[in-house]
């Protein structure tokens, strides 16, 4: 993390090399076009031969309307990645056991390797490279430098996503409560005291910040308690 | 994934008419099988069982765009309502829930991560299928669950997850829900759309135990849709007690959900549900039988625990789950009579 969004997938005139691109050409050297294609995103590349045909989704993805043609069953994570181009978010288990994939879709915390973009039509996205304002980090992301909050940093995208979403939750008061909020996100480096430490330091900052999107629901009492014809106790 | 059509409706009456289009599945079996129609919403099952090739529908209909009128909280005079598509980590945060039905808000907040619980509605989570991983890899062959008739790798695998109640010969796979086991030791009903109109019935007649037929998992037809739960009464008297391998983001080895009214010290009911342990959500009548109208103490809890698992059978790697599940019914009971409400 070096204080800049990680925009490598959408700068495509830049320097002239980058990981992502010379992965999808040695692909396609290795006779996988129709891989290297779908991961390059280009629109103009030759399509693989689906079954079905593409269909147009309409994200909304940081802010950008985004339109894509995809398969069925792209996820988001593939869409953002595959499509978009935004790598940030990472692809760990793909079956939403390891909380790598993890986005806001209309404000909330979710696994993106399980939501279909679809599905996510109509509703804001929000990825690791949309929560900076600019080259001003969000305090969770400065927080996870100042406490050395992981170590290879594959899990890294997912953990500050869903950080965001346990302090915007109200379930960052305690350590446990912290720890247990937090369980969907998985640290191979095993980085979690450090991660707690973090969440810690931000959620007083994110509060003065950013006021929570969603505060916890308000109490709602039942109406004819009193009343209630089978009260048990 | 195999490739499927996707339809996503905004209107209730809209379903009716995807459901035409596609011709019902004539067959006995199941309406999990290829071909069929699949509702998304969360997709936290439906999805993960598609990209493991388990489930094959060729159609789904994304119900997500519903959730306005079918994600309702609402706690009245006569209980509890629930709308289908409400998230399970907006239910387990909800003020009465958490007054009057702390088992429910248990359940929920215990079950999954957060992040899946932001996801998972409730009509989905009832419906969610088991853990049992010789039913989700597909390079096994014989599962009864899968492929009717193709035997059952787990009696003889490696089963320590595996149900002690409930199971037959053709399938020991356990059931892997929270939210269920409140449901069904609350007496709640369910609420279903289907082809043939609507109707509602107990939730404990939703799911099935396996016998000779392990595919079929709920009396639900192809094209029945859950819109939402009915729980009567109020149990501010009531906790959800979970053991699991981890502290958190796990399944159940044994959990159990109990309601207590007590008055004066004595029982005057008593509910209780065993999870991680069963082929289906489990309502343990005869320990119920055993606490009404006695003096509460431990060792009645004790005795109602061993009634609870009476009659389970283990196998080679899961006996331990009857014990284990003796102790969590009789440390639920302690902890439900000991609350302050």
């Amino acid at each position: 993390m070096d204080g800049k969004p990680d925009d490598r997938g959408r700068r495509a005139g830049g320097t002239g090399f980058d990981r992502r691109r010379f992965i999808a050409g040695a692909a396609a050297g290795a006779a996988m076009a129709p891989l290297s294609a779908k991961a390059a995103g280009e629109a103009d590349a030759p399509q693989p031969a689906a079954p079905m045909a593409p269909v147009t989704a309409r994200l909304t993805i940081n802010g950008k309307p985004q339109t894509l043609q995809i398969d069925v069953r792209t996820t988001v994570l593939d869409a953002l990645r595959e499509h978009v181009g935004l790598t940030g978010t990472k692809k760990g288990c793909d079956h939403g056991q390891c909380g790598a994939c993890t986005v806001m879709i209309g404000g909330r915390r979710v696994v993106s390797c399980l939501t279909l973009a679809l599905s996510a039509q109509g509703q804001e996205i929000l990825t690791i490279e949309g929560l900076s304002h600019g080259d001003q980090l969000h305090p969770m992301q400065q927080a996870f430098i100042d406490h050395d909050a992981f170590q290879c940093g594959y899990c890294t995208p997912g953990q500050i996503i869903s950080a965001v979403g346990c302090v915007q939750e109200g379930h960052a008061g305690t350590d446990e409560d912290i720890r247990e909020y937090m369980s969907g996100n998985l640290c191979r480096c095993a980085a979690y005291p450090n991660i707690v430490a973090a969440i810690k330091q931000a959620a007083p900052e994110m509060a003065q910040d950013m006021p929570a999107k969603q505060d916890l629901p308000a109490r709602q009492d039942s109406p004819a308690r009193q009343d209630s014809p089978a009260q048990k106790g | 994934m195999r490739p499927f059509s996707y339809q996503r409706v905004a209107d209730p009456s809209a379903i009716a008419k995807h459901l035409a289009d596609s011709p019902a599945d004539q067959t006995e079996t199941t309406p999990l099988n290829d071909g069929s129609v699949q509702f998304l919403a969360g997709g936290t099952t439906l999805i993960d069982l598609m990209k493991l090739d388990v489930m094959r529908p060729a159609t789904v209909i994304d119900i997500n765009a519903l959730a306005p009128q079918w994600a309702r909280i609402a706690a009245t005079s006569d209980g509890l309502k629930l709308g289908a598509l409400a998230k399970m980590s907006d239910v387990a945060v909800h003020g009465a829930v958490l007054r009057d039905y702390p088992v429910i808000a248990d359940t929920l907040k215990l079950a999954a991560s957060a992040q899946l619980r932001n996801m998972a509605t409730l009509g989905g989570n009832v419906l969610q299928r088991t853990r049992c991983s010789y039913f989700r890899d597909v390079s096994y062959a014989d599962c009864n669950k899968r492929n009717p008739g193709s035997g059952c790798a787990a009696m003889d695998g490696v089963n320590r997850l595996h149900a002690v109640l409930g199971a037959s010969d053709q399938c020991i796979a356990t059931y892997p829900g929270d939210f269920a086991q409140a449901l069904i030791a609350l007496e709640a009903s369910v609420d279903i759309a289907g082809r043939a109109g609507e109707r509602t019935i107990p939730f404990a007649e939703l799911h099935k135990t396996p016998g000779s037929t392990p595919q079929i998992e709920t009396t639900l037809a192809e094209g029945d849709l859950i819109t939402g739960f009915k729980i009567p009464g109020r149990w501010p008297r009531s906790v959800y007690l979970k053991a699991r391998d981890r502290q958190s983001y796990e399944f159940a080895l044994a959990s159990a959900a109990v309601a207590l009214d007590i008055a004066d010290g004595t029982v005057r009911d008593a509910r209780i549900a065993l999870g991680g342990v069963a082929t289906a959500p489990w309502r343990a009548t005869e320990a119920e039988a055993l606490l009404r109208g006695r003096r509460f103490d431990e060792q009645l809890a004790q005795q109602a625990g061993e009634a609870a698992l009476s009659g389970a059978q283990g196998r080679a790697h899961n006996s331990f789950k009857i014990a284990l599940g003796q102790r969590v019914v009789a440390r639920a009971l302690v902890q439900a009579a000991k609350m302050e409400i």
